[in-house]
């Protein structure tokens, strides 16, 4: 069923009766061409690519759950390109150059509101290294605006520039960064890989991999052994557990990072607006919602959920910038869990197992890098050599010494 | 009967408000009296108000549904101005003279909202119909279809303005929490109590007692309420009891951490202490938030006056208010029969019990005529209930409909951690399962437990549990004299084939079709159905809806309700201001502030102070005269490095080492040798992370045989003191070396020019000799210095000159500045702030934070060699990995414009003369630049591809955010004195 | 979240920073033969466990210990708390106990020296674990 308002006025004439599933339930068969282990952003926008644009055929996304339910299930929605490091930005960009058209090509409606980021900057020393960063995007041919207090006024007259403990001179600009609605990315990249005769297969727990003289061969599940030529995981926060079956280690810890929701209001904050001297960043929903977050808890984490001192800090580097939103209340909280890497930046990669291969180490930012994750891991899978905007994001670069490390922390995930 | 009572149209006799204290209050403008004691709902319901509020999708007319935090629908906004606090609850709001209320979510009036028509294109708008239309031309949404559903979409406004009001935080620790002071709550509290455990006893309500003063029942022969009131007043009295009204428990952390909020004036604080953000720690928590009533669906059952049984017996019990003149009643539950018991006591008139439950023998109120196996279809009247349609067609006149779908257990902390609830067939509700927060006990109504006489003996048994879990002597406690009501409940969500506008997210507009929807369309987890839906998604967060809504997926999907499952309860149990959170910490109180010991004179002097951290810094001083920063700047450098200046240098990271093994130790943190740094002598240390980046910077005098002090960057010097700590502890325990951070106990000054041992000899007590003999470049040693004062002295320098850092224990570093710069008079001594200290720098191409960000090598600083290859030191292996060794790596390199009168930008990229400016011929950047009054130019720093070796060459640095593209000549980032002469004058 | 601090009873979890796994106590010998996979082993790759994790916390508000927390990553129940120079001291001694028998051992057997390689890093980390 192709949507459009045309489907709407016909099913509201006739009742709204004759909606279809919006996917398939399919049975695993015993054998595929591609297996992707994790039915979240990243694997579904993976098989989507593969069957629309590399023509690969026979393709499963396993999922231990339901579909989109990891992180792209709990986010904060924002989308942007505004790295710094050779590795990062032109695969940020080509994300965002992929949300420009995603409605299009999946024939759903993201709501992709390229509504753009400002990062405030509050020392002289903070703005040069964001000029230094805005040129590293506007080479890379992403768009990137320094704005100074003035400038800034005009745009966010709320930010408490007389008071602030961290004065406000002004901030960078991502005008076509913004925010997308995070289910529905999950489900619009499903309905078309589904449509394209991608299997999806929820409640599906892999618990183990085939693997025989270094070669991958398949997995097995709850639903029974399933074979395959290639094996793609990308199960984010599970990604260490997942592949200690296949008996690696990796350079990632599991953390948990929380974020927050208000209760609706009418529009009052324009597009994404993050704190440079404390964690902080808020975007305001198309239902009205405050959405915000800042720092992960820092401790090594499984459970989905944290702990106080973090309300206390974000809302405080809330309070810091914008007190006009000390009335708003906080409705609902929520954690995830973050396949934290050693450098901050993620891995698209072989694995030293044939025929297995990894997308993980997205720490907090695997939202806005869902279409690009999908495609560089969907080039990988059906090429198998990195995509040329994912030519960095190798999982060798720690023992070579090519870290992609944007915020200079070291190997340290819980500072990334 | 006052003339306040007269203008109150609804009000009857009874409850718990004060009839001598009329409160005159505003709602939409038009002026109403109530009672202290009401809620802004009960004295709106006293006035007649029935229309409150618009729905959010399809802005229906809706009206109070709950007495509680949970109500979906009597959303208002209270107050004006800055004080504007939208999404309140009309319900939980405590009346006060004076109180100003505005309906929200209308365009236009609100009996007359333009926004309506929504309602009749309901069909169109369904289930998650946005993600399949607005997609067409695609440049449409963002400039049409997105601003138009943002502006319709929202509930209340913010003011725009800064929160005036104050908020606090505070701690709290005792050995129970108990949460909910209903019958079971007050038990545990009381066998806690006179156990003489120190208790907590918190409820979200202004008035305690929970669901006591709501019904009329009987306690040890007293009315229910009467029975809470002394009951409490017998806590009270006792001084281990804590009883906090207005305060929420909202959420359970680990560890027996609870969150809770004290809202001491919520809507009225005027600029005082709003709320309080309270943490309390407690051994053991009783759980006693009791259950949430749910609706049934049917269709318009939506329309003010339709309210649930438990509020209307809560309005007209507690407030004495009659919600309705007319009220008939639909339960599936013997709830709805005790409602009809209260209000014929009160004088309500009851138009019919419609029961959808047929085989049970009950005894209505006289005169009231009950309807077995009925059901409603249908309701009239838009504005306003008018009557309700039944399946046998009848019409009941009926300005107010009691709904009971039955009880859902308030479970919600208990699955704030592991927990997930279970379904209870016995009470058709979910109720606590296993992995409950650390010592948690749940009892009465929110364990399931829903008639009286039980819920006040399980509370008395949850109370008593935990004095013996804790090892106290439980003491006797009498069992009060009260009655199981009798309670009987036959599931009945929704009335079949009466879908249309069947709401069971009123707030959200979900209604039966969508979920049917949803389910066709594939949306089949309780979680797929919530995200596609928003049903549970809105303020009420599901406590109305949420089990309904599963109850009829499980229907449709032929699976039962425990197959079903539920969503995740998270916290806040119900909504937190984000002020609350901060506290205190905002404005100018966001962080600390650390002053240095010269501020006081610095502030006095008319310095320009900037913050570096935590630290405030004096950034330069301007003179009389000087009306731009680099007047000044440029004053402060050419007077140090004609005579002598000084900076405060106290905030770079000071750290005291003793012991035996201190010298082993620092060759093990610092890359280069100091296993040999003589007693006396100051060295240059440069201190890689382990994976071989350079971490910090400074230097490390050795003051004697056991005895060093390091200084690190300002910037890093906590994260240096704790990766020392580290080192020492965790790495080398069996090294005898102890550390402690100094850098709050000494002041510490940069001496710095032609002049300075000039300057500083004038200070020195008798007997002491800094010539350059005497204490040569990197000398320290402690000295006495004006009359007796102990010093330490440090030959270094950052700005290139002969220069000497002095620090003095704190407590003398204002005497210490006034001395200096007293001393220094008769040399024109210039106090230098960071602006000037950063020029010095640059000039003498020293690397600061900018060259040395945590992403930057030892070689790339041109420091390679100070690496050394012979010992064991952090970062050693892993700094000689392939990639950190590369021959075309980037270098540090300085540079000058071509044209000098071209200013540089730091940030600017480095792009070949003549080839494109895209991210392929992009070779480097310039971190750092300043104005050199020596040289008249601006300079820079910056890394640059193979650096070392194109010293001479020009490049372009390209500046594409403001639109600078100019020539650049590199060179030696050693700008002034590159020999050092200076240094060793 | 409560740290039972050795020295200073239960202590509020935000006094701390945290580091991340114990294990980086064991640092390897920077001479070995295997020191740059062994480094890198060391500072880069996790086993990251759902489930009991041993991790260095430091009391940066108190007393500046580094501990050795071990702590469930499912529930976050805090099983045991040491102090971490006790931790490393131990795993030194076993270390040189190791060495010194190895030694020993390899003067005997002066043929199979390949085996003993293999051990240092991950051994010891398991025995820190029982610790």
């Amino acid at each position: 069923m192709r949507y459009s308002i045309w489907t709407l006025i016909n099913q509201a004439l006739t009742g709204n009766r004759n909606w279809t599933p919006v996917w398939r339930e399919p049975e695993p068969k015993i054998h595929y061409d591609i297996v992707i282990v994790g039915g979240g952003g990243h694997g579904l926008a993976t098989a989507f690519y593969l069957a629309s644009r590399y023509g690969m055929k026979n393709i499963a996304v396993l999922e231990k759950g339901w579909i989109g339910s990891g992180n792209i299930g709990r986010n904060t929605t924002i989308v942007r390109s505004n790295y710094l490091l050779d590795g990062n930005e032109p695969f940020y960009e080509q994300s965002l150059q992929l949300w420009e058209g995603l409605e299009q090509d999946i024939n759903y409606n993201a709501m992709m509101s390229q509504r753009g980021i400002i990062n405030l900057y509050h020392s002289d020393a903070q703005r040069d290294s964001y000029v230094r960063r805005g040129n590293a995007m506007r080479l890379h041919g992403a768009d990137a605006e320094l704005l100074n207090q003035d400038q800034l006024r005009s745009l966010c007259p709320f930010l408490d520039y007389e008071n602030a403990r961290f004065p406000i001179m002004g901030g960078l600009l991502q005008k076509r960064a913004g925010t997308a609605r995070h289910d529905a990315v999950a489900w619009g990249y499903a309905r078309a890989a589904d449509q394209r005769g991608v299997d999806i297969i929820q409640n599906c727990d892999v618990t183990d991999f085939l693997i025989k003289d270094g070669v991958c061969t398949g997995v097995e599940t709850s639903k029974g052994t399933i074979r395959a030529g290639k094996i793609g995981v990308a199960v984010a926060g599970s990604t260490s557990r997942v592949m200690a079956k296949a008996g690696l280690r990796l350079p990632i810890e599991s953390h948990v990072l929380q974020a927050f929701v208000t209760e609706g209001l009418k529009p009052v904050i324009p597009g994404v607006i993050t704190f440079g001297a404390g964690h902080f960043y808020i975007s305001q929903s198309d239902k009205g919602g405050l959405v915000f977050g800042g720092d992960i808890d820092g401790y090594n984490s499984y459970a989905q959920r944290g702990n106080l001192p973090v309300f206390e800090d974000v809302c405080e580097g809330g309070m810091a910038i914008m007190p006009m939103i000390g009335r708003a209340r906080m409705l609902r909280n929520w954690g995830g869990i973050m396949d934290m890497s050693m450098d901050g930046s993620p891995i698209i990669d072989k694995t030293p197992i044939d025929h297995l291969y990894l997308n993980a180490g997205w720490c907090y930012g695997g939202f806005k890098a869902t279409p690009a994750s999908g495609l560089c891991f969907a080039h990988l899978l059906a090429r198998d050599e990195p995509h040329k905007v994912a030519t960095k994001l190798r999982l060798d670069r720690f023992r070579r010494g090519a870290m992609l490390d944007e915020r200079g922390a070291g190997a340290q995930p819980n500072l990334h | 009967m006052s003339t306040a009572s007269l203008s109150q149209k609804n009000r009857i006799t009874g409850g718990l408000v004060d009839r001598d204290q009329p409160l005159g209050f505003r709602f939409d403008g038009q002026h109403y009296t109530g009672f202290a004691g009401d809620t802004l709902a009960s004295a709106l319901l006293a006035n007649n108000v029935r229309l409150v509020g618009r729905s959010f999708k399809y802005h229906r007319p809706r009206g109070i549904l709950t007495a509680g935090s949970e109500e979906p629908n009597a959303l208002v906004t209270i107050g004006n101005g800055a004080h504007q606090d939208p999404n309140s609850r009309a319900t939980t709001a405590q009346l006060f003279d004076g109180m100003s209320a505005k309906s929200q979510t209308k365009m236009g009036l609100l009996s007359f909202d333009l926004m309506a028509v929504n309602d009749f294109l309901s069909p169109l708008l369904g289930a998650g119909f946005y993600y399949k239309t607005f997609m067409w031309p695609a440049a449409f949404w963002e400039k049409i279809y997105e601003p138009i559903i943002r502006k319709a979409a929202g509930l209340g406004s913010l003011s725009g303005l800064a929160d005036p009001d104050q908020y606090d935080k505070g701690y709290l620790h005792c050995d129970l929490l108990v949460i909910g002071s209903g019958p079971s709550g007050l038990m545990a509290a009381l066998a806690a109590a006179k156990s003489g455990l120190q208790i907590i006893l918190a409820d979200e309500d202004f008035c305690l007692g929970g669901r006591l003063n709501a019904e009329r029942q009987e306690i040890d022969g007293m009315e229910s309420a009467t029975f809470a009131e002394s009951f409490l007043a017998q806590l009270a009295a006792m001084d281990n009891v804590r009883i906090m009204s207005k305060t929420t428990i909202f959420g359970a952390f680990d560890h027996g951490c609870y969150g809770a909020l004290e809202r001491v004036n919520e809507h009225n604080a005027n600029g005082s202490i709003r709320q309080i953000f309270w943490h309390i720690r407690s051994q053991r928590c009783v759980l006693a938030a009791g259950a949430t009533e749910r609706p049934i669906a049917f269709s318009n059952n939506d329309r003010p006056g339709v309210m649930l049984a438990g509020a209307v017996r809560t309005y007209v019990n507690r407030f004495g208010v009659a919600p309705g003149k007319r009220v008939a009643i639909f339960t599936n539950n013997d709830d709805g029969w005790a409602t009809a018991q209260d209000l014929h006591a009160a004088g309500v008139e009851v138009t019919a019990i419609i029961d959808s439950r047929t085989d049970i023998a009950k005894t209505p109120p006289t005169g009231v005529p009950t309807v077995l196996g009925g059901q409603i279809v249908n309701t009239t009247g838009r504005l306003g209930l008018r009557s309700v349609t039944l399946n046998n067609g009848i019409h009941i006149p009926a300005d107010c409909l009691a709904v009971s779908g039955g009880w859902s257990p308030t479970v919600h902390l208990t699955c704030h951690q592991r927990g997930r609830p279970v379904w209870n067939v016995a009470i058709a509700g979910f109720v606590p399962g296993g992995n409950l927060p650390d010592g948690m006990i749940v009892t009465g109504a929110a364990n399931g437990v829903m008639t009286l006489a039980s819920c006040l003996k399980s509370g008395l048994k949850a109370g008593q549990q935990v004095v013996q879990d804790l090892g106290f002597k439980p003491a006797a406690i009498k069992q009060p004299r009260a009655v199981d009501e009798s309670f009987a409940i036959q599931p009945f969500w929704h009335v079949k084939g009466s879908d249309k506008k069947a709401f069971v997210d009123f707030q959200n507009d979900v209604g039966v079709k969508d979920i049917k929807q949803s389910h066709r369309e594939g949306f089949r987890s309780v979680e797929h159905l919530k995200r596609y839906t928003t049903l549970g998604m809105a303020t009420d967060q599901g406590k109305i809806a949420n089990v309904a809504g599963l109850a009829i997926l499980a229907d449709i999907s032929g699976k039962t309700i425990a197959e079903t499952g539920t969503t995740i309860f998270r916290p806040p149990y119900t909504p937190v201001p984000i002020a609350a959170f901060a506290g205190r910490s905002r404005g100018k109180d966001f962080r600390p502030t650390r002053l240095t010991p010269s501020h006081k004179w610095a502030n006095a002097e008319g310095a320009v102070f900037v913050e570096t951290g935590a630290w405030l810094r004096a950034q330069w001083y301007p003179k009389t005269g000087e009306t731009e920063w680099r007047q000044s700047v440029d004053r402060e450098v050419l007077a140090t490095r004609a005579s002598v200046g000084i900076c405060d240098v106290t905030t770079l990271g000071k750290i005291d080492i003793q012991g035996r093994d201190a010298a082993a130790f620092l060759n093990h943190v610092y890359a280069n040798g100091f296993a040999k740094l003589p007693i006396g002598k100051t060295r240059y240390g440069l201190m890689l992370r382990e994976d071989g980046m350079v971490m910090d910077d400074g230097t490390t005098a050795r003051l004697g045989e056991t005895h060093y002090v390091m200084t690190t960057t300002t910037a890093n010097a906590v994260g240096v003191f704790r990766h020392l700590e580290f080192c020492r502890q965790c790495l080398w325990p069996e090294l005898d070396v102890q550390l402690i951070s100094i850098t709050e106990q000494y002041a510490q000054y940069a001496v710095a020019g032609p002049n300075a041992r000039r300057l500083l000899e004038k200070l020195l007590d008798p007997g002491e000799d800094i010539s350059n003999e005497a204490f040569p470049f990197m000398a320290c040693r402690e000295i006495s210095i004006c009359g007796g004062v102990k010093a330490r002295l440090f030959r270094i320098s950052f700005s290139g000159e002969l220069a000497f850092e002095i620090a003095v224990p704190s407590r003398y570093g204002d005497a210490m500045i006034r001395a200096l710069m007293t001393a220094g008079e008769e040399f024109g001594v210039a106090p230098y702030g960071t602006e000037a200290l950063g020029v010095m720098r640059i000039e003498k191409g020293h690397v600061a934070g900018n060259e040395l960000n945590g992403q930057t090598t030892a070689r790339q600083m041109g420091l390679g060699r100070m690496v050394s290859q012979s010992k064991d030191s952090i970062g050693l292996v892993l700094s000689r990995r392939p990639e950190l060794v590369r021959d075309d790596d980037y270098e540090l390199i300085g540079l000058k414009p071509v044209n000098s009168d071209q200013p540089l930008i730091a940030g600017s990229h480095f792009i070949g003369i003549g080839a494109g400016t895209v991210a392929e011929n992009d070779e480097g950047w310039v971190t750092s630049i300043a104005y050199s009054p020596h040289l008249k130019s601006a300079i820079g720093l910056g890394y640059i591809r193979r650096g070392n070796s194109r010293h001479g060459d020009i490049v372009r640095a390209v500046n594409l955010l403001g639109g600078q593209d100019i020539k650049v000549e590199l060179c030696s980032p050693h700008f002034i004195d590159p020999e050092g002469t200076r240094l060793h004058g | 979240m409560i740290i039972n601090h050795p020295h200073l009873g239960p202590r509020d979890a935000s006094e701390f920073t945290i580091l991340g796994d114990a294990s980086l106590i064991n640092r390897p010998d920077w001479q070995a033969g295997d020191a740059d996979d062994a480094f890198y082993n060391y500072q880069y790759l996790r086993d990251n466990p759902a489930g009991l994790h041993r991790e260095l916390w430091f009391h940066e508000q108190g007393d500046r210990s580094w501990l050795v927390v071990t702590r469930d990553t499912v529930t976050h129940a805090v099983i045991a708390v040491a102090l971490a120079s006790d931790v490393a001291k131990a795993v030194k001694a076993k270390t040189a106990q190791k060495t010194a028998t190895k030694k020993v051992a390899a003067k005997k057997t002066a043929t199979k020296r390949t085996a003993a390689k293999k051990t240092p890093a991950k051994k010891t980390a398991t025995k820190g674990n029982a610790t």
